[in-house]
């Protein structure tokens, strides 16, 4: 990719842009929407959808926080109280940060490989408008009796089997999600592989669609298994069936190593398509191409691969053999050495570059700053003694924070801050951006980083109230939790509204360093692009 | 907590934090402190090994951190377009990618090694000088003395802080709380110094975990399944753990407590530990006067009941069934024995009555009397005698 050059002229484009010779023109109102087909329209929906339920599973996470400013109880019954966190899990993970991938994956990824559109639009269309039904079922569960499921985000049985009709409306919902999420992969492989530009080979492909290729793989490869465990848990609770149930012969256990073999390659699910966005931005405003290439797409490989084979390290304290113990943690320890290279790589593009620090960089150098502290933290919990002594305490929740907030959602604004002149046609208010970024970084500090401390101290996780010893770190976590909370409120308003309405006129590439068929169309990027696919050297 | 105190907490803090071991030996507290920046201070060997294995760790990542992010901020600051600096244009360079994967490599294998030894002695649980048997339940413990001295003592350890103290969502609490708010416990565990515990857990109804930090040692409570752990206390003192699975409503109320003594005051511990029992253990043929019955049965609802059931008997919606009005409160008590005893599972609510055998014959009969009669309760049959229970076991 970095040493290709286009041979296409940019007047094609906009004499197809305004060719309305053929069958679709552009649809308006409710219709463009519910019938979109294109991949823009699509991906905005995508985007829409993640930032809304970005903000309401931000809400439960303030509520949780209200809750925890001081000892004792003072707002919510704990058994509303585990409704929250495990609602906030589930709704962050399954509605905020995937759909948001797939978003970017739907408006980039075609204008990336020069392709018209994905490979089959009206799959696209399902995928999406399967999600706010699923939305529904996840948001109505609290109002059914019972609540909402209450038995964390991970769903362990047997305490799963113990939840009212809340339980089977999120495991409804997460099937939908599943099946949106297996078509949207299907649909993101066949489209690279398929219809790339003439001469893009793979090894010339952009990193954001390589790290999206391998991660639609790791989806087709894991949804599935997730359906499969929570399908027993509902056989289990309503059919009979024994699987999770040891007085009817099953195990318990055996649900956690099911959830997990999902569970560990969907982190990553979440955080490829990330390093993804980040290798795209580095190289941009280093103004220098991305240090080691090759290495870049074997490391996310190899991460890939290595996903399928440490899930265990969740469980830990379970009881395993100790071989099984020695296994899982040698192999999970392995993965921070193609995490490493990764960072490296970063490092090696911005050296002896000629750099600028406007949003999309700070948020990428932000990413690679606070993601390297959540990986440190990953490798102390990959070694099976240290982990055995902080499971299940909020030294976990600190470090996945580290890496799914300060890595995913970071590198998601990132390139939010890089693409959105594309998007919209607009540069978004530079100052507000960097506002923003910093907001966000110091904000996310204070409220989990106090939580590493709380962690080894012996703070449990999913606890309505903790002993007194914990307080004073607690105030801080929850006064940093609402900065964080507002800071993105201040983007919607202050950034993302602004941008989508007005300000200035963006150029075809507004980066002086950018590389990528996505520049060479206009801004913001005609409805239909690449009728005729670019010739890529 | 003085200003000095918090002065000296956070001085140890910062030493721990940047891992000079020496200086950080804070007194033992067998729970944590305010302001604490790492673990706690361990009175295990096992748990003295992972300190040092996660200081030890703390080192490595430091030097490594500040290794690439000085040269990553280096570059921020230098390597700017303002600062009119120009690109270069390498892209790739085999060597120090060679590098980069191989050293990474070698430093891991560098912490997996004292790791590995670790591993391997938590997993050993042969010779055990004593074996105890934790159940985890919905929402306190349960302890069985199954081998060594002390041999067939068994008891509920159920949380002792207060309702006062905790308040509930719109009443603030009326007292204030101890240092040791949710970390108290009605009986504790107790173990003689020095000992190796062997440590047998299960649980009755949903995952539980077992851990007392200071011990190092953590083990989910499986039901249906046993898994062991163990730990050797070195120092006599009071410790104190949490359940660390996700068990439901009242996860974060049921703490666990470890009471570390002298081999003498174990003994001692061990004989009035066993008058109790003898004591407590049921003439079935006494007949009792209803008075008496639902005395012992309000204490016996308060410590078991209560949690699902609701002080005011009116359970929770849908999960829990209420007692108050029920029909098997106020219908037929033989029926009414026969749930306590055997536990039962009925479709209207999502949480099942567990089976509550281990409870003497007096207890189920005291506490069947006490449901019987009270709230807006006037079965016909009011009254359970333990002889009716124990002749409803034998069947």
């Amino acid at each position: 990719m970095t040493t290709s050059t286009l041979d296409h002229a940019h007047d094609d484009h906009h004499g197809h842009a305004h060719d309305h010779d053929h069958a679709h023109d552009m649809p308006t109102g409710a219709r463009r929407w519910l019938f979109a087909t294109n991949h823009k329209d699509i991906g905005t929906l995508y985007l829409w959808f993640a930032f809304i339920m970005l903000l309401s599973g931000g809400v439960l996470a303030l509520m949780i926080r209200t809750e925890l400013f001081q000892p004792g109880l003072q707002f919510f019954r704990p058994e509303f109280f585990n409704q929250l966190t495990t609602m906030h899990g589930i709704v962050m993970v399954f509605g905020a940060i995937m759909p948001a991938f797939v978003g970017f994956a739907n408006w980039m990824i075609p204008l990336q490989v020069g392709a018209s559109d994905m490979a089959f639009a009206r799959m696209n269309n399902f995928s999406f408008w399967l999600l706010p039904p699923a939305a529904i079922l996840l948001a109505t569960s609290f109002f059914v009796p019972g609540g909402a499921t209450a038995a964390g985000w991970t769903l362990y049985a047997p305490l799963s089997t113990q939840m009212g009709p809340g339980m089977d409306m999120a495991i409804f919902a997460l099937h939908i999600m599943g099946a949106s999420s297996i078509m949207g992969s299907i649909n993101i492989i066949v489209t690279i592989l398929n219809m790339r530009a003439p001469g893009m080979t793979l090894m010339k492909m952009p990193m954001f669609c390589w790290t999206w290729l391998i991660t639609a793989f790791l989806l087709i490869a894991v949804m599935p298994v997730l359906a499969g465990a929570i399908t027993m848990t509902l056989t289990d609770r309503h059919f009979g069936t024994s699987f999770f149930n040891a007085a009817g012969g099953g195990d318990p256990v055996m649900y956690q190593h099911i959830f997990w073999f999902f569970g560990h390659p969907e982190v990553y699910i979440m955080i490829l398509p990330a390093f993804g966005i980040v290798s795209q931005i580095i190289p941009a405003f280093a103004r220098k191409p991305l240090f080691g290439y090759a290495s870049m797409v074997y490391a996310t490989a190899s991460i890939a691969i290595l996903s399928f084979i440490v899930w265990a390290h969740h469980m830990f304290t379970t009881g395993m053999p100790v071989t099984s113990q020695l296994f899982f943690m040698y192999a999970t320890m392995l993965i921070s050495v193609p995490t490493g290279v990764k960072v490296f790589n970063w490092v090696a593009t911005m050296w002896k570059g000629s750099m600028t620090f406007e949003t999309p960089m700070l948020f990428a150098v932000g990413f690679i700053f606070v993601f390297t502290m959540g990986g440190f933290t990953g490798l102390i919990l990959a070694v099976t003694p240290i982990d055995i002594q902080v499971q299940d305490t909020y030294y976990v929740v600190a470090h996945f924070h580290y890496v799914l907030v300060a890595g995913s959602l970071f590198a998601l604004f990132a390139g939010f801050y890089y693409w959105a002149p594309k998007w919209t046609g607009h540069m978004y208010p530079e100052g507000r951006g960097k506002a923003h970024f910093w907001l966000s970084l110091i904000t996310f500090n204070i409220t989990f980083f106090p939580m590493h401390f709380l962690g080894l101290a012996g703070m449990p996780r999913r606890y309505a109230d903790y002993a007194v010893q914990f307080t004073d770190f607690n105030m801080i976590v929850s006064v940093g939790a609402f900065g964080f909370g507002l800071s993105q409120v201040y983007f919607l308003f202050a950034v993302v509204l602004p941008t989508i309405r007005g300000g200035e006129k963006a150029l075809a590439k507004p980066w002086e360093g950018a590389e990528g068929l996505e520049w060479t169309v206009p801004s913001p990027a005609p409805f239909h692009t690449f009728e005729n696919p670019p010739l890529v050297k | 907590m003085t200003y000095a105190k918090r002065l000296h907490a956070l001085m140890l803090g910062l030493a721990v934090g940047i891992s000079i071991p020496a200086l950080a030996a804070p007194e033992i507290t067998g729970r944590p402190v305010e302001h604490q920046l790492n673990m706690q201070t361990p009175v295990t060997g096992i748990g003295a090994d992972i300190y040092s294995l996660h200081n030890w760790m703390m080192i490595v990542c430091l030097v490594i951190f500040v290794g690439v992010f000085g040269v990553m901020f280096y570059s921020v600051f230098k390597h700017r377009k303002s600062r009119g600096h120009k690109p270069a244009t390498f892209h790739e360079s085999t060597a120090v990618e060679i590098a980069w994967t191989i050293v990474p490599f070698l430093i891991v294998i560098g912490m997996a090694l004292p790791a590995t030894k670790t591993v391997v002695a938590m997993k050993d649980t042969s010779n055990a000088d004593l074996t105890i048997k934790a159940t985890g339940m919905q929402w306190k413990w349960g302890y069985d003395y199954l081998k060594g001295e002390g041999e067939g003592i068994a008891f509920l350890s159920n949380l002792s802080t207060p309702r006062t103290q905790i308040g509930e969502p719109g009443v603030a609490n009326t007292e204030a709380r101890g240092e040791n708010y949710l970390l108290e416990v009605d009986n504790e565990m107790v173990v003689p110094v020095g000992k190796k515990i062997r440590m047998v857990l299960t649980a009755n109804d949903v995952i539980h975990a077992w851990t007392i930090p200071a011990f190092a040692i953590k083990q989910d409570a499986i039901p249906g399944f046993v898994r062991d752990s163990w730990f050797r206390a070195d120092k006599i003192g009071t410790y104190r753990g949490n359940c660390v699975e996700l068990c439901g409503k009242d996860h974060a109320f049921m703490p666990i407590v470890v009471r570390v003594v002298s081999s003498e005051d174990y003994s001692a511990w061990v004989a009035t530990k066993k008058k109790e029992m003898a004591a407590l253990a049921d003439d079935p043929t006494k007949v009792w006067t209803i008075d008496e019955l639902k005395t012992k049965g309000e204490a016996v609802y308060a410590a078991n009941c209560v949690a699902c059931h609701q002080a005011n008997g009116k359970g929770v919606p849908n999960t829990f069934a209420p007692l108050d009005g029920s029909a098997v409160v106020n219908g037929a008590k033989a029926h009414q024995v026969e749930v306590l005893l055997n536990g039962q599972d009925t479709p209207a609510y999502a949480a099942a009555m567990p089976a509550w055998k281990q409870l003497s014959d007096s207890d189920i009969a005291a506490v069947i009397t006490y449901t019987r009669n009270t709230w807006s309760n006037k079965a016909a049959e009011n009254i359970v005698q333990p002889a009716e229970v124990l002749a409803a076991r034998s069947k």
